[in-house]
């Protein structure tokens, strides 16, 4: 599949439709999510017949991606069930089997090593402190083979030491740096009651890791 | 809406089940999880020798059999070695139970606590009650 096909399939899907800030729900817009998955799958081999999970999935753009270019099987986890629902109909549309479960990263328990990927645009933590590092822990002890993960820039020399040092991760690049422009957006409805969201968000570059398991 | 008129099919493979175990505190091996069914489906997906064979190693097997078997499907043997991979007939009956069979209603129990964990629309609910964290 085209990077544009693919990138044009991800924009048709159903988003959020009330996001839940203390959630940090956010979609991971079709450019973002489209390169992510084509790098991984044409770069590393990590997609296409393999075992895919997707943390804190949302409206599952990254795991549909991921199915779109030849998983395997792909299981999207998220604590909200109405994210959920959204995502089941994503699925549903684009003719793709996706698993779904509903549950709690920080306390969810996983049998080792069947999972290959996992892929996540986890919460900064911007509104529960260090739900990004508990993100990545679980996803580092999960995969087998590597972890797609998007972080804040200005986190970026913390997040590869620690994953090196704490989280058993054997490498930590970084592919590239994007900007989320689609944040302002999805959250200027809301600004007049959260203006220091808006303030955060605005000037968030993220950048996307990848990282292989020891 | 059109979204709402559609029969939606929703589903759990068997794949999913033999990763997840009960999350409850205390309890020291959770897995596997047994199932109560309500609603199976069953999905035609293709077929890949290369990904069964690769997924061989990592399956609890015993877990698997005993799942299909709860949803209906009782042709996998009850243990199985690395040999059998070069038989196709055992490779179609792994595929089919692996990721053919899914839960679209029913729930997972925890095998030390009875816990059920509801299985809707072939989404299981593994959020624990505060006291179980």
């Amino acid at each position: 599949m085209k990077l544009k096909q693919l990138e044009g399939l991800l924009g048709s899907i159903q988003q959020f439709s009330n996001p839940k800030i203390d959630l940090e729900q956010y979609p991971t817009g079709p450019h973002i999510a489209s390169r992510m998955l084509y790098t991984a799958e044409n770069s590393f081999g990590d997609v296409s017949d393999k075992v895919v999970a997707d943390f804190g999935c949302g409206c599952g753009t990254l795991g549909l991606a991921a199915g779109l270019l030849g998983a395997q099987h792909v299981i999207g986890l998220d604590i909200d069930d109405q994210s959920l629902e959204i995502a089941s109909i994503n699925a549903d549309d684009l003719e793709l089997d996706m698993n779904f479960v509903q549950c709690d990263i920080k306390n969810f328990r996983w049998r080792d090593q069947i999972v290959d990927t996992v892929i996540m645009n986890p919460p900064f933590g911007t509104r529960k402190k260090g739900a990004d590092m508990d993100f990545l822990s679980v996803a580092l002890k999960v995969a087998s083979q590597a972890v797609y993960s998007l972080h804040k820039t200005t986190t970026r020399d913390h997040v590869k030491r620690t994953a090196l040092r704490d989280y058993n991760a054997s490498s930590a690049e970084i592919l590239c740096e994007v900007y989320h422009i689609q944040l302002i957006c999805s959250f200027a409805s809301i600004f007049c009651v959260y203006p220091y969201i808006i303030d955060n968000i605005s000037r968030i570059h993220s950048i996307l890791l990848f990282f292989m398991v020891n | 809406r059109e979204n709402e008129q559609r029969a939606r099919k929703r589903k759990m493979r068997l794949l999913t089940h033999n990763m997840l175990s009960s999350n409850i505190k205390g309890v020291a091996n959770g897995f596997p999880l047994r199932i109560e069914v309500e609603k199976v489906v069953e999905k035609q997906v293709d077929f890949n020798a290369d990904f069964l064979k690769n997924m061989f190693a990592k399956i609890e097997w015993k877990a698997l059999v005993d799942a299909s078997r709860s949803m209906g499907y009782s042709e996998l043997p009850g243990d199985a070695n690395p040999a059998m991979l070069d038989s196709d007939d055992f490779l179609q009956k792994f595929h089919h139970a692996l990721l053919e069979l899914h839960l679209e209603e029913g729930a997972l129990v925890c095998p030390e606590t009875g816990r059920k964990f509801p299985v809707n629309k072939g989404i299981p609910n593994m959020l624990l009650h505060e006291d179980e964290v």
